[in-house]
């Protein structure tokens, strides 16, 4: 469980974010195309340049190695990226196999998943799999960049349920941008849009 | 042996092929007779400018002039290597990855050559160094070249699986191995299809060159051996290289990946 706090986060697009997201915390984030979400999550995992300190409870983002911090705050892009020829050789070499199969299993895979082609995948298996080789990471902090926009109804509910019962049971703070107004409103949590830069409390109508 | 000299009438009608060639290339709209004719016209004032200087510069063994000389290829070659990447690094690196590689590789061979295998003396004895150095560097400037277009190229297409990499805490040297890995093949491969190939397809340039002007064809044989296993080294460690100093280049101390060290490719005619 960790505490996840950005501190004066500043890039091209956003100005001084500054954000705590509690332990166990949900939070959605929206705002209009271009006005930095993902921006803000790249920011947090390091992968761009900018201004500004997060950190993981007492742990600043800065004295950590960044692959060590990366795999701590665990970032799921809408479209997710395999560089190998089959699933099982993008897992971590340190998973056990009960961990691997009710992760799988509530994802709705058989074990033998392992074996399957990169190039075969639908675009609904790739985005339950790179969640479940994120997962597989134990990542202390979730930043998900709309992950279920790709996805029909059913896919939508497993990988929603998945995050929900990673969140409860390793008390880990999820920064969510979702476009989704119905599934922000459904899952409920702090709400917040970023408009200009800055972050704003969404408007309830 | 026996030198036969050429006349300029026979340089003429060796030219007369490079006219028909710029006709042929005007008559089928190919659109390549300005390019054809001015590459040929630079490519006789370069040889014979060159030929006269070296003629001067074999009468004389002085270091200083030698060394100047070799730095003058050095500076071209590197820009050679430059003009021949589609997305270049920013600032000193676009030109002084290449520049550094040719001159790591190509130098250090061509002294080993000298010294060691040659054995001139003194090492800087101009009739051997320079076509030597030349001959390194014309062709470690391919392979350079080759594998660092290839490795910004790919870096470039693959955005996303080598940022897929970082996130799931891989290092930068773990996500971009594949890549560089690709890179350093393709700029080996044409100096190796070209060990494999030679005196089966056609009789390497070097070799006829020599044969031509009266060299018995084993003793031709033997030094074509020896400078095509020197290239062969030369560009394999030009290559390696530029690789590592460019995919060292494509990430920065936190390991993020910077494309934006790369420029957006030039307009190409």
């Amino acid at each position: 469980m960790a505490r996840l706090r950005l501190e004066g986060l500043s890039t091209v697009m956003l100005r001084n974010i500054h954000l705590t997201l509690e332990p166990s915390e949900r939070l959605f984030l929206s705002g209009v195309s271009g006005s930095g979400k993902s921006l803000l999550l790249r920011a947090i995992a390091d992968l761009d340049p900018h201004q500004g300190e997060v950190w993981l409870d007492d742990r600043p983002r800065s004295r950590l190695p960044p692959p060590e911090w990366r795999r701590r705050v665990g970032l799921l892009p809408t479209e997710s990226h395999w560089w190998a020829e089959t699933v099982g050789e993008h897992w971590p070499a340190s998973v056990t196999v009960p961990e691997l199969e009710r992760l799988l299993g509530i994802l709705g895979f058989e074990a033998d998943v392992r074996g399957w082609s990169i190039a075969r995948l639908s675009t609904g298996e790739r985005q339950r799999l790179a969640l479940a080789r994120l997962l597989l990471n134990r990542p202390q902090a979730l930043l998900l960049d709309e992950v279920t926009a790709n996805l029909d109804l059913v896919n939508r509910e497993r990988v929603e349920a998945v995050l929900e019962e990673y969140r409860t049971t390793h008390h880990a703070a999820v920064l969510w941008v979702s476009h989704d107004l119905e599934q922000r409103t459904r899952l409920g949590g702090r709400r917040l849009v970023i408009h200009d830069g800055g972050l704003e409390p969404e408007s309830c109508n | 042996m026996q030198l036969i000299y050429l006349s300029v009438w026979d340089l003429m009608l060796a030219a007369g092929l490079i006219l028909l060639l710029a006709t042929l290339s005007w008559r089928l709209r190919l659109g390549v007779e300005r390019r054809v004719l001015i590459a040929a016209l630079r490519s006789s004032i370069q040889l014979m400018l060159i030929g006269l200087v070296l003629e001067q510069l074999f009468a004389q063994t002085h270091l200083l002039l030698i060394g100047l000389i070799a730095l003058v290829m050095l500076l071209v070659a590197g820009w050679e290597v430059l003009s021949r990447q589609k997305r270049r690094y920013y600032g000193f690196w676009g030109y002084g990855i290449g520049a550094l590689s040719l001159f790591i590789s190509s130098f250090s061979v061509t002294l080993l050559t000298l010294v060691v295998i040659i054995g001139v003396k003194p090492w800087y004895q101009p009739q051997y160094l320079i076509p030597l150095l030349g001959m390194m560097l014309g062709n470690t400037m391919s392979g350079v070249a080759i594998a660092l277009d290839q490795l910004t190229r790919q870096a470039w297409d693959a955005r996303g699986r080598i940022e897929a990499r970082l996130l799931l805490g891989g290092t930068w040297d773990e996500a971009i191995t594949d890549i560089r890995r690709d890179a350093l093949r393709s700029g080996l491969i044409p100096i190796v299809n070209a060990m494999a190939a030679a005196g089966l397809v056609s009789l390497p340039g070097m070799m006829t060159g020599q044969i031509l002007a009266g060299s018995p064809p084993l003793e031709a044989a033997k030094y074509q051996l020896l400078i095509m296993f020197l290239v062969s080294g030369a560009t394999g460690l030009g290559a390696v290289a530029a690789v590592w100093i460019g995919s060292n280049r494509l990430f920065d101390e936190r390991q993020r990946l910077r494309l934006d060290r790369l420029a957006p490719p030039p307009r190409m005619e």
